[in-house]
């Protein structure tokens, strides 16, 4: 039995508005969660601020304590039944944005505790409020030390956002899968998809060494 | 504010960090134009007095007052926007420099005045070169903390608690972690800004800083003040014993 790739050129059009998809849901989903990231992983500082801590502690517990895939099906199968019927891209971004705000709250939280203590305190020392401190002296230096680990979330979320072919969104993977569906190609087709990952990961990697070398050229990391 | 009285008022101050008593009870004036320097061995609690002067340490009971502000009264501290007003009436040098890695020097010294005082970026660069040139580094405006010497590091630390405008400065071992070539250098701007009559509060191992610069010297151990003098009364002729100690152990080592 050869191979018979003849099925991903035939279908190489879905293919590339699937992966069109997957890049735009990742994108927004990526905000979504760089935000959420931000706001838990800010809210999750100071223990002694307790309503807040506890909040946000709950938040990243109850993402990172359940599949990713109960997540999405849980907004776009079991909402509907309190009578909100999201659209299912709309869950998709959701779902991914608020799953990744959990893991990117973790990164975000230990970047700022890495900045040396007598960083805030010189910044405090000259009559900043905790705010102004966060804002123009830690939070820029945090930043920098956060893209290594951020890269390896937003390439996970580009893999995981797979999962949404799941609710019926016309994802990279939902496209291969149609193409499977008439010609029982799975090998090739899933290679193909395979491929199309790679490179859309690679590329994330890429944009993400460059960012961290240009930060690095303007001297913000020693 | 009473031009008599004192720029820096300490009663009964105590701090302790869990079982840990660091401050056993400080009472301690500091008049204007005075400088204070602060010695005794590590561990006496020289470094927490300072720090408890502008509120990066909390004091557990007593009082003190600076620049006008109650700072902290039995335990309750100035609320967070008043503090950060008396923060700018009081400047910070600390040992291990803190300059703001991501910003270069000319930005270190204008963050403060633009973030704090409003004040514009042009008229907050024009006043940093200045401090610049005060100490010495106007030819490094453009450079990376990281770039610098530690002396460097320091003196620009110096510049941007001063482009604050404060009334009161205090150093925490603003020498300790030099090289010994690089410890003159910032001394000397320390110097400069004692005779242009600053108030400072010095916590230095320095002594000859201390006996040629200092108008009151005092002595710490375990958590209180044990001596309180002169210079010259308490490097040549001190009343107790542990001073001795003290002196003869650091003196000895120079």
């Amino acid at each position: 039995m050869g191979l018979d790739f003849s099925p991903v050129w035939v279908g190489w059009r879905n293919l590339f508005q699937g992966a069109f998809v997957t890049v735009e849901i990742t994108a927004v989903a990526l905000v979504l969660g760089c935000f959420m990231g931000l706001l838990a992983g800010i809210g999750r500082l100071k223990p002694e601020r307790r309503l807040i801590y506890a909040l946000c502690t709950s938040y990243v517990a109850a993402i990172r304590g359940t599949p990713l895939l109960v997540q999405l099906f849980l907004l776009f199968f079991g909402l509907p039944q309190f009578g909100i019927l999201l659209p299912a891209f709309f869950c998709g971004v959701i779902g991914l944005g608020i799953y990744s705000g959990a893991y990117v709250s973790e990164i975000v939280r230990g970047s700022i505790q890495s900045i040396d203590r007598g960083q805030m305190e010189a910044a405090r020392s000259l009559g900043m409020s905790y705010g102004t401190a966060m804002r123009t002296i830690i939070l820029p230096q945090a930043l920098v030390r956060m893209i290594p680990p951020l890269g390896n979330e937003f390439i996970a979320l580009i893999k995981n956002s797979a999962l949404v072919s799941l609710l019926t969104i016309h994802d990279l993977m939902h496209e291969g899968q149609k193409i499977i569906s008439v010609s029982y190609r799975s090998l090739e087709v899933y290679l193909a998809i395979a491929v199309m990952y790679f490179v859309l990961t690679g590329l994330t990697t890429l944009a993400l060494r460059r960012i961290e070398e240009h930060l690095r050229a303007g001297g913000m990391v020693q | 504010m009473n031009p008599q009285a004192p720029i820096v008022s300490i009663r009964a101050l105590r701090k302790s960090f869990g079982q840990h008593v660091v401050l056993q009870g400080i009472d301690l004036d500091v008049q204007g134009s005075q400088v204070v320097v602060v010695i005794g061995p590590s561990g006496s609690g020289k470094s927490t007095l300072l720090r408890c002067c502008n509120g990066l340490e909390q004091a557990d009971s007593g009082r003190v007052e600076i620049c006008g502000h109650t700072l902290t009264e039995a335990g309750r501290m100035l609320d967070e926007s008043r503090l950060n007003q008396l923060r700018q009436d009081v400047g910070m040098v600390f040992q291990s420099f803190n300059l703001f890695a991501h910003l270069p020097v000319i930005d270190n010294i204008t963050v403060g005045p633009r973030k704090v005082r409003g004040v514009s970026r042009k008229q907050a660069q024009a006043e940093a070169m200045v401090l610049l040139e005060k100490v010495g580094l106007a030819e490094k405006a453009h450079a990376m903390p990281a770039s610098l010497s530690g002396g460097q590091k320091q003196r620009v630390a110096i510049a941007r608690a001063l482009a604050m405008q404060p009334k009161v400065m205090l150093f925490d071992e603003p020498t300790s972690a030099l090289d010994p070539e690089l410890v003159g250098e910032v001394l000397q701007v320390m110097k400069l800004l004692a005779s242009e009559g600053m108030t400072m509060m010095v916590v230095t191992h320095e002594m000859d800083f201390a006996r040629d610069v200092a108008d009151v010297v005092l002595v710490m151990d375990n958590g209180a003040l044990i001596e309180v003098g002169a210079p010259d009364v308490i490097f040549t002729n001190p009343s107790q014993a542990r001073t001795r100690d003290f002196l003869r152990a650091v003196l000895s080592r120079a």
